[in-house]
């Protein structure tokens, strides 16, 4: 082997620092971002909230994070987290439905779709719903249906605003008619949540389509979405194929629903709990005049009464 | 209905029934032309035609209830609303989207002595009609439509009959922008809030959300051959299977008949359809349906508005199959 040989061998075997960056991101040390494709460090990443910090682009969040971004330490109490899946059609396409279930509980550490509780943001209490795309592409079943219900009424009985993080690809096929009817099931509580006079924001972040378009994630009195999110009821690709043209390329986004009138705001990640905690408290009404606001948070604290002040 | 006409639509199960009645009018011509008799062979024909029409229809595997449920001839929202009511009047348009949707109509009829409102998803006649109605496949505009509807009856105190009969609701751009999620979801919402008694009734197809969108109510009553789906069994096998050629083996496992619904706890009332399906004998199925409604209604009527409604919370609460262990 001449010397010659012996450096272009050296040169095959790749620069070093281009292995070792690839060894990192596959360590999870770096991320590079599928729209721009600059490296960010992931730890620095995930203090951005998964938010590219060159393009602003919004990485896909799971559950457990969402929940840690929104909701303030050492508050979150879950819900009904006993509840799991079963197989009532004894559901099987390529693989069986309780294959898949199992699969997915372990690859995911969850029982199914979503997660839900009580915590607090910013010290106000709300009921939070975080649906889990990763889990069967947030599809909604049996489980999905009754934890979110159970999570309303809770609501409702607590007098607390909900919140939900809606993530999925609508109502999951293997479950028949029992998912559909998951939709009716919810806006049912959301109808008597709503009666009480409380107030539910849904987040929509990408994907939110099908059935769970077709009822909670268009039931917000107010509703928020994340930048670039795909929001619809029919997917891009059915649509397609019915008009049998192009369509628009920014059909479905969440920009393209405030476009016309769907939702009402879009909201960086990085804002989005300031954001959801200033319209919670601006549905407050208020007890006290705002200089005694302090004051009378600590009375309350203490147990004592709190005069009630009417709105004039 | 001249069987000629119904030969030009022919399921394809329905073809040894078809050809031992195509014998029976060549024994009957042949006989007549040579003046013989042969009643009693033709009886005895006619018999058999009868126990295979019923053998047929009584063992249809759940694909082969879709192909009835979409029926050419099936009827339709319209012919049963006007088969059944003493009075009739359609009611149009959602007075928002500037169109009235043809594949959603309405209005209010006189059901024994009682004004109703009545709606349900309208498929067409022939290809002419279909395409005006979209082929029973809603709009935006159609949820709204009607909404509107309900709410009147809501304030004037009618109850509310709903038919479905959908292949789902309208995926196009046009549905898209204006709220196709939106309008389904509104519905689903205030169908709770309506002191109306509501009863729904699945006449031949129930597609997914755009079938659910106006199907909450205290009653859901399924005719036999109709089916309701969580997804068209081609989309399904399309997505499921990656080969849309499975729709069978989809329609099969997702559980879609009247007796699969009740089984999962979902439909409250099945409706017995006259022998051949709701399109060999549209009187006798009109017939039935409308002493299924009547029964259904006087039962919600002797209830509170309030009962009724506790009631419609409780029968869609208890929805769905889960386990609970800690």
């Amino acid at each position: 082997m001449s010397l010659f040989d012996w450096f272009a061998n050296r040169k095959k075997e790749s620069p070093i620092s281009q292995d070792r960056q690839e060894r990192e991101i596959a360590d999870g040390l770096w991320t590079k971002c599928s729209e721009c494709g600059v490296l960010t460090y992931t730890k620095d990443l995930r203090a951005n909230q998964m938010v590219c910090p060159e393009c602003d682009h919004h990485y896909r969040v799971f559950s457990d994070e969402r929940i840690s971004q929104l909701v303030d330490a050492d508050t979150w109490q879950p819900l009904n987290e006993q509840l799991a899946p079963k197989d009532p059609l004894r559901f099987r396409d390529r693989k069986a439905y309780s294959d898949r279930l199992r699969d997915m509980q372990h690859k995911t550490n969850l029982k199914d779709g979503v997660q839900t509780g009580i915590g607090q943001i910013h010290g106000e209490g709300i009921a939070l719903g975080v649906m889990d795309f990763r889990f069967m592409g947030g599809s909604m079943g049996s489980v999905v249906g009754e934890k979110i219900t159970r999570l309303i009424e809770h609501a409702t009985a607590a007098q607390l605003p909900v919140v939900i993080v809606c993530a999925s690809g609508g109502a999951r096929m293997q479950e028949g008619m029992l998912s559909l009817m998951q939709m009716a099931k919810i806006s049912a509580a959301l109808e008597r949540h709503r009666d009480s006079r409380l107030l539910y924001m849904p987040i929509l972040s990408h994907p939110t389509t099908g059935g769970v378009t077709a009822s909670f994630a268009m039931l917000g009195d107010i509703i928020l979405a994340e930048p670039d999110a795909t929001i619809g009821f029919a997917g891009r690709r059915v649509v397609e194929q019915t008009l049998r043209e192009k369509l628009p390329d920014d059909f479905q986004t969440a920009e393209y629903l405030l476009k016309h009138g769907f939702i009402d705001k879009i909201v960086p990640r990085t804002q989005l709990k300031d954001t959801v905690v200033q319209l919670i408290r601006l549905h407050q009404i208020p007890t006290q005049s705002p200089s005694l606001n302090h004051v009378s948070l600590e009375s309350a604290a203490n147990g004592q009464s709190v005069q009630i002040k009417p709105v004039i | 209905m001249a069987t000629t006409e119904r030969r030009a639509i022919l399921l394809d199960f329905e073809k040894p029934l078809a050809e031992l009645e195509s014998r029976i009018l060549q024994i009957r011509a042949l006989a007549e032309d040579n003046d013989v008799d042969v009643s009693a062979q033709i009886q005895q024909l006619e018999s058999r035609a009868q126990q295979l029409r019923q053998e047929i229809f009584t063992s249809l595997t759940p694909a082969q209830r879709i192909q009835v449920a979409r029926h050419p001839r099936r009827p339709s929202t319209l012919d049963y609303i006007q088969a059944i009511s003493d009075e009739w009047i359609e009611l149009h348009g959602d007075r928002r989207s500037g169109k009235d949707d043809l594949a959603l109509v309405g209005g209010i009829a006189r059901f024994h002595g009682h004004s109703v409102v009545m709606l349900g998803h309208q498929k067409g006649r022939d290809t002419k009609d279909n395409v005006a109605r979209n082929f029973g496949m809603a709009s935006p505009g159609g949820y709204r439509k009607a909404m509107r509807l309900m709410e009147h009856a809501n304030r004037f105190k009618m109850p509310i009959f709903t038919f479905i009969d959908t292949p789902g609701a309208w995926a196009g751009l046009e549905a898209e922008e204006m709220g196709q999620g939106e309008a389904i979801a509104h519905n689903l919402r205030e169908m709770f809030r309506l002191d109306s008694p509501i009863i729904c009734t699945v006449i031949g197809e129930g597609g997914s959300g755009g079938a659910l969108g106006i199907g909450v109510g205290d009653r859901l009553i399924m005719f036999e051959h109709s089916v309701y789906t969580v997804a068209s069994p081609e989309a399904c096998a399309a997505i499921l299977w990656k080969d849309a050629s499975r729709a069978s083996q989809a329609a099969e496992a997702l559980k879609i008949t009247a007796w699969d619904l009740k089984n999962l706890g979902i439909l409250d009332y099945l409706l017995p359809e006259p022998t051949g399906g709701a399109h060999a004998n549209p009187i006798q199925a009109a017939e039935g349906l409308e002493s299924a409604l009547l029964e259904n209604l006087e039962m919600l009527l002797a209830m509170s508005p309030e009962q009724r409604k506790q009631e419609r919370y409780r029968k869609f609460r208890q929805i769905g199959v889960f386990s609970e262990v800690a």
